[in-house]
Order: C-alpha cells, then structure tokens, then sequence
C-alpha cells in the first residue's frame, strides 16, 4: 500500500466506489458503487486494474489532488477538464503523473458523474465486501463520507503500464437522455398512462442524488381505485417510482426497499446514460419487452469484451489501425 | 392471504419478483423467509443475490447467465420439494434493552397516549417475541411484527435527523431496531447496548429476516457493562 495523493480540495462531491456491494442486499444494505458501471469499467481497464478495483467517483467537478508518489492516472465518463502542473490532460486515456505534480480536476463540459482510477485501485478497507462508500448508511469508502480536503489517498499493488492506453471511441452524453424500460413491476396501476409515459418527455430535478434521479414533466397519473403504494417490496436500481405526486423517481444505488408503486424499470445496460443526466436534462423513455432487453444485455457484454480488446493495445498501435479518436 | 402458486412479475431485466399473497401477514412472510433461506443455501447458476420483502422476494440475477424462465421453473420445483423438506426452525435473538431516560426519549409519549406508566410499556413490550417481516430502508434496520395494540403509536410528526445505533423504536403497529446511527421518525423507547451491526464480523448482523426477537429489560448499570463488554 502507497500512500499517492493528498486531498488539497475535495470538489463538490467525491466518493470512493467501486462495481458495487451485492452480498447484503437482504439485510437492508443498498448496492452502492459507480453509478455509471461502464465509465468505471473502462477507467480500471485503462490503468491496467480488474473490475474490482476502487476509483473516485467526481460530481459535476472533481477534486485538486497533490500527487506523492509515481502512478497512472484515466479520467472516464462526465467530459472534466482536468490538468497536472496547470497543462490540460485527456479524459478516456491514461496519463503518468509523479512525485509534486498537482492534479486539477475541474467542470464537466458534458455529463455528470467522471472517474477517476488510479493503478491499483484506490485503496480503502473492504467493507461488507466493497468499498464503495455508502452514504446514507455512512459506511465504506473513506468513514462513510465524501473525500475531504486534507485525506490522503492509498493505492493497491498494481505496476504501472509499460505504455499509455486509450480508448479510441469514448461516448459522447447529449442533453438529451434516451432510455429503454421494461414496464412493471405495478404497471397494472398505470394501465391508462402507461402510453403517456413512453411517450412524455421528463426533465431532471436539481433535487438528484446517488438513491434517485428526480424528474419533471406530466403528472403520472395512476388508475382509479390503484392503491397509492404497496407493502414494501425489494427496490432495484433502474426501478422507475411514481410517487403519490405523480412525479416519477429513477432509483439508484442507494435504496433496497420502498412501497411505493413502479411503473417501468429502466434496463442496465442504460443505467449508465441516467448517471451521466445533469439537471435541466431532457429524459424519455423507450418501451421494450424483457427478450429485447436481454437481447441489449447481450450485445452490451459482446460490446465490452471488444473494448477489453482494444485498451490492451498501446496508443501507437491505434494510431497504426487508423481507429477513430 | 397466500396465493395458491406465486405470481412471478419483472423488476426490469435482472430481477425477477416472486410474489407469495397480498398485505402484512405472518403465513405470507414466513413463507417468503422459507423460499428465500432455501435458494440461498444453494444460489442457481446466474442468480447474483435473494432479496426477501414482507409479501415478496426478488431474485437478482444475470442476463447472460439465466433468465427468468429458468428460475421460475426453479423456484416452482423448491415450492414442490419443501413440503418433504423440515424448514429451519427460526432463532430467538434475545436483546437487552435500557428502557426510557435518555436512551428512550418517547417513552413517555407512548405511556401517556395509552394511559400507561412507563412500567407498563416496558412490560408489555418485552412480554412476547417478535419475529422480524424485513429488513431494510437502513442498513440492519429491522421491521418487528406482533406490537400489542396498547403499544399502537403514530411517527414523529417530524423525523430525527440522527436516531442513536441500537435505538429501538415503534411506529404504527411495528416494533423495530436501528442497527446503524440514521436519520428516522420512530417513537424511540429505549436502547440496546449490543452491536447490532459490526462489519468486521463474519456474519455482521446479529439476527436475519425470519428470525424472532425478544426484548428484555435491563438497567443503566447493566447496559454500561454490556457496552463495555461488546466492544472489547
């Protein structure tokens, strides 16, 4: 273990986390974790880590770092501008830092959530089997909390690439989120807005968080005699929640059970598009059957193993097979 | 009111809802606690975790792995076997608790509101065990069925923005525990001096779903020297 950065500003919110925390989900311990799963993937993939390994999950803007011992660095997801010594430096690529250099992470230019990963992994007790920070439960990551100014940050073993990777064809997050659900688990108490839901367009609330992206738009409107909830039942991440107010909730990962009623669930391989959705976003959902979604999940894991491909090559070898950048 | 066979609904694309009857009901959950112990003591292939609700119990699972065809004919093939299987006899957990002073700052509310003395409520709160319907909202938070109805008091009209681990609290017709520090809204009696919850344990929590918990009353003297005790 390799004490590698001193927090000099923590930037609005920046969390440890990593694929999640699945054992406990039955003793009332929500999943937690990155809430863009393939940002972090291909961060971990960049610096040379397995799946498991730990990044800093930055909100908005990341955080001002003062590096302490030589490492690899990817920044992945939200577009952050971000820089060592004052020179600006890639997102989706990775860059070698040393011992006195100052790594500034700044605004996201699009999306919302960035991560940070560094080789190794961002080193902190594993806890119930993870350590991503929980926040409602103050559990994980750093005591529970986001990073503070003054914390030090350690990395797991790890050897520093021989040469720097990128990705050739990062995504690119618009204005406008497009996601695909599968309608249920109490779509029967929306059986005559169901149309009007796919067809609505949502826009996101400041009033987000890591349990749930709060959205706008036309009261959903539930069928007469539905019951406004239901005894509470496991809740995961995609669930799309309509509160009595008729104002649809996207949960997240902070959240393992509720009683309220779900009208459609948003698929996981789209999780990722409602991670990176700021506020003012423009949200519409797609319906589509449960073949269709598993269907999407297959193509997304074919999609990954190909991108595993291509960040095992060096960034001269992309530039020989002429890929985009 | 258990169903006949369960009805099996998605929960998006990797978790498959089994529900077991409708409402709050010991039969109903007791059976959702039997299904769920039996997957878990043998997870099929693809299944990432088992989730049990009071009613319900949603199997999270991979895409690429499984698919809900396949669990819900593994689901109903336990259904069949159980009748010739003798279900785990569910475990008392006994938990001292301090009962009103600082650690139970409600008490007098729920008294007052019945026409009780403190004693009363204290009696009647450790009088039975309570098994536990769910556990969820916080990490270890347990829901208790079973209240005695001179015990029936409504939430804060304002919740707590920090209730003390180890508080225990009552809401409506529930009894339950916080086994982490929370915000919450219950009516707070008392409190244990037990580790409910310590994530360097193997088994971290000291009761799971299905299990019964019965409360017995103990003094400050004995709570401080439980305190000390579980924490070394």
């Amino acid at each position: 273990m390799t004490t590698v950065f001193a927090v000099i500003a923590p930037g609005p919110l920046t969390t440890v986390q990593d694929a999640g925390r699945g054992r406990f989900l039955h003793m009332g311990v929500p999943l937690s974790g990155a809430l863009d799963p393939f940002a972090c993937r291909v961060a971990n993939r960049l610096v040379g880590n397995s799946d498991e390994a730990a990044v800093l999950e930055m909100t908005f803007a990341g955080p001002h770092l003062r590096v302490l011992d030589e490492v690899d660095l990817a920044v992945t997801g939200a577009d952050m501008v971000w820089s060592v010594n004052g020179v600006s430096a890639p997102c989706w690529r990775t860059v070698r830092v040393g011992r006195g250099d100052v790594v500034r992470v700044g605004q996201a230019r699009s999306g919302c959530r960035g991560y940070l990963a560094v080789t190794g992994g961002v080193d902190v007790p594993v806890v119930l089997g993870s350590r991503s920070t929980c926040l409602s439960g103050r559990l994980g990551g750093i005591e529970g909390r986001p990073l503070r100014k003054g914390d030090r940050i350690a990395r797991g073993a790890g050897e520093l690439l021989k040469r720097a990777r990128r990705l050739p064809d990062p995504p690119v997050y618009g204005r406008t989120v497009r996601l695909r659900a599968v309608p249920g688990p109490q779509d029967e108490c929306f059986q005559g807005s169901l149309n009007l839901f796919f067809e609505a367009v949502f826009q996101v609330t400041p009033r987000s968080d890591r349990m749930g992206c709060r959205l706008n738009g036309p009261v959903v409107q539930r069928e007469e005699g539905a019951p406004q909830g239901i005894v509470s039942e496991p809740s995961l991440p995609g669930n799309v929640q309509v509160p009595p107010d008729g104002r649809p909730i996207v949960l997240l990962v902070e959240q393992t059970m509720g009683g309220y009623t779900k009208i459609a669930t948003v698929i996981s391989p789209d999780l990722s598009r409602i991670a990176q959705a700021r506020p003012g976003d423009t949200v519409r959902f797609d319906r589509v059957t449960i073949e269709e979604a598993h269907a999407v999940c297959r193509e997304a894991a074919r999609r990954l193993a190909g991108i595993d491909a291509l960040l095992a090559l060096p960034v001269s070898c992309l530039e020989r097979l002429g890929l985009p950048f | 009111m258990l169903y006949e066979t369960p009805r099996f609904r998605f929960s998006g694309d990797r978790g498959l809802l089994i529900e077991y009857g409708e409402g709050v009901d010991l039969s109903v959950n007791e059976k959702v606690h039997r299904m769920t112990a039996l997957l878990q003591r043998a997870l099929p292939d693809g299944v990432e975790a088992v989730i049990p609700g009071y009613c319900s119990m949603c199997i999270l699972y991979d895409p690429c792995r499984t698919g809900p065809a396949a669990l819900e004919r593994h689901v109903l093939g336990l259904e069949n076997a159980q009748d010739r299987r003798e279900a785990a006899p569910a475990r008392t957990v006994r938990i001292p608790v301090c009962y009103g002073g600082e650690f139970g700052p409600d008490i007098g509310f729920v008294a007052a509101g019945h026409g009780l003395s403190e004693e009363e409520v204290i009696l009647l709160h450790t009088e039975r065990s309570y098994p536990i319907y769910a556990i969820g909202f916080a990490p270890g938070f347990c829901y208790l069925g079973g209240l005695d109805e001179r015990l029936h008091t409504p939430r804060l009209e304002t919740p707590r923005t920090r209730v003390p681990a180890g508080s225990i609290g009552i809401a409506d017709d529930q009894t339950g525990a916080y086994a982490l520090e929370t915000p919450g809204g219950w009516r707070i009696i008392g409190r244990t001096p037990l580790r409910l919850f310590v994530p360097e344990r193997p088994d971290p929590f000291l009761y799971r779903a299905g299990d019964r918990i019965r409360f017995s009353p103990i003094s400050q003297e004995k709570f401080d020297a439980i305190a000390v005790g579980d924490q070394a």
